[in-house]
């Protein structure tokens, strides 16, 4: 577990370098993904441990987004001032947004997709 | 007896212990009754987590500073559990690669769609140029959000917080929406799923299955890319400097 975790941790250290050495305004972490999948795809996998602290870590994702999410206490005023435009943009765009694109996508991969094969 | 509690307080409050046990504890209450009620999307764990903690911290007047000195451990475990997010982007390498073209598409069309809807229905309701900006990155995993925000002259750190509202309404939202259109298949699910709700969309698609997860999870990286890439240009096309 260890070792999954240091290959993850240098793997965000190699995107955060070349995040902020390029001037990207791609964040470390996401050019991280991209790096460690190339080298997942070099490798032919990952190992067995990667994928378990992977997956231990993936499952709890919602935890990792509480101390933001607690940060809306700092903006209540903001908010309760504009609370109108703010909710319904909020929900309104967000499930546009799901829909448009899970339609364009549907309908795009009408004749590429083989049937989803079910476990 | 008092002068005790309060020395014991003053202690608590300055060290990141409670912070950091409070997270956990929110989280683990949280899960608990997200079980209870099926997994059922409305009692979803983030929002139940940051109401609890919301409402705990208002009630005894600490500020939040102080609540994420501890708190911020949990917070930093995001940047590797993003660069996670290759593993199982790696499992479906085959379907990624059928669908390239169609992802594609569906990328652009989801990351515009995201960001000038909301601005639009914002302005429509009157929102001020300030929310608007901050409003317009709202589909992106966090960190690329807050710093698209601060580029267009929006307030980052409101930003943070309509991410994470984004990412609950869709998180929600989203099963009704595939229900009434007959939304049937997991990589499409996940990928708008990823699109428009990051991060806690994804965090969803994984509670459903592993396929689910890795589309949102791609959505989501890619959509980060493209909205950074965009907004700058469209943006203040869009609203007029």
């Amino acid at each position: 577990m260890i070792g999954a975790i240091t290959l993850l941790l240098v793997f965000q250290l190699l995107g955060e370098v070349i995040s902020r050495g390029l001037a990207l305004p791609i964040p470390g972490p996401v050019i991280g993904i991209a790096l460690l999948f190339i080298a997942l795809t070099v490798r032919g996998g990952p190992s067995a441990d990667l994928r378990k602290t992977a997956q231990a870590m993936l499952q709890h994702l919602s935890l990792l987004f509480i101390p933001a999410g607690t940060g809306v206490m700092l903006h209540f005023q903001r908010m309760s001032d504009e609370w109108l435009p703010l909710l319904i943009s909020l929900v309104a765009s967000t499930l546009i947004t799901i829909a448009v694109t899970a339609l364009v996508l549907r309908f795009l991969s009408r004749h590429r997709d083989l049937p989803q094969d079910t476990p | 007896m008092t002068p005790r509690i309060s020395e014991i307080w003053v202690y608590l409050a300055a060290s990141p212990l409670l912070g950091l046990t409070l997270t956990l504890l929110a989280y683990q209450g949280a899960t608990w009754v997200h079980k209870r009620c099926h997994g059922h999307p409305l009692a979803n764990p983030v929002l139940l987590a940051v109401a609890a903690l919301v409402a705990l911290l208002s009630l005894t007047d600490t500020p939040y500073s102080t609540y994420f000195d501890g708190a911020q451990f949990v917070h930093f475990l995001l940047g590797p559990a993003t660069v996670a997010l290759a593993i199982p982007l790696y499992a479906q390498i085959e379907r990624l690669v059928r669908l390239a073209l169609p992802l594609l598409v569906a990328l652009v069309v989801g990351s515009l769609t995201a960001a000038l809807s909301a601005v639009a229905i914002g302005s429509l309701f009157g929102a001020s140029r300030a929310t608007l900006l901050s409003l317009a990155p709202k589909s992106a995993t966090t960190p690329i959000a807050m710093g698209i925000a601060e580029r267009l002259g929006g307030l980052p750190s409101l930003t943070a917080v309509l991410v994470i509202i984004t990412g609950i309404v869709g998180a929600i939202g989203g099963r009704y929406v595939y229900r009434a259109l007959h939304i049937e298949d997991d990589a499409q699910r996940g990928f708008a799923m990823g699109i428009a709700a990051h991060g806690i969309g994804t965090a969803r698609a994984f509670q459903e299955n592993e396929q689910m997860g890795a589309f949102a999870a791609l959505a989501m990286g890619l959509n980060g890319l493209m909205t950074a890439l965009l907004l700058p240009v469209v943006i203040p096309w869009f609203l007029g400097r």
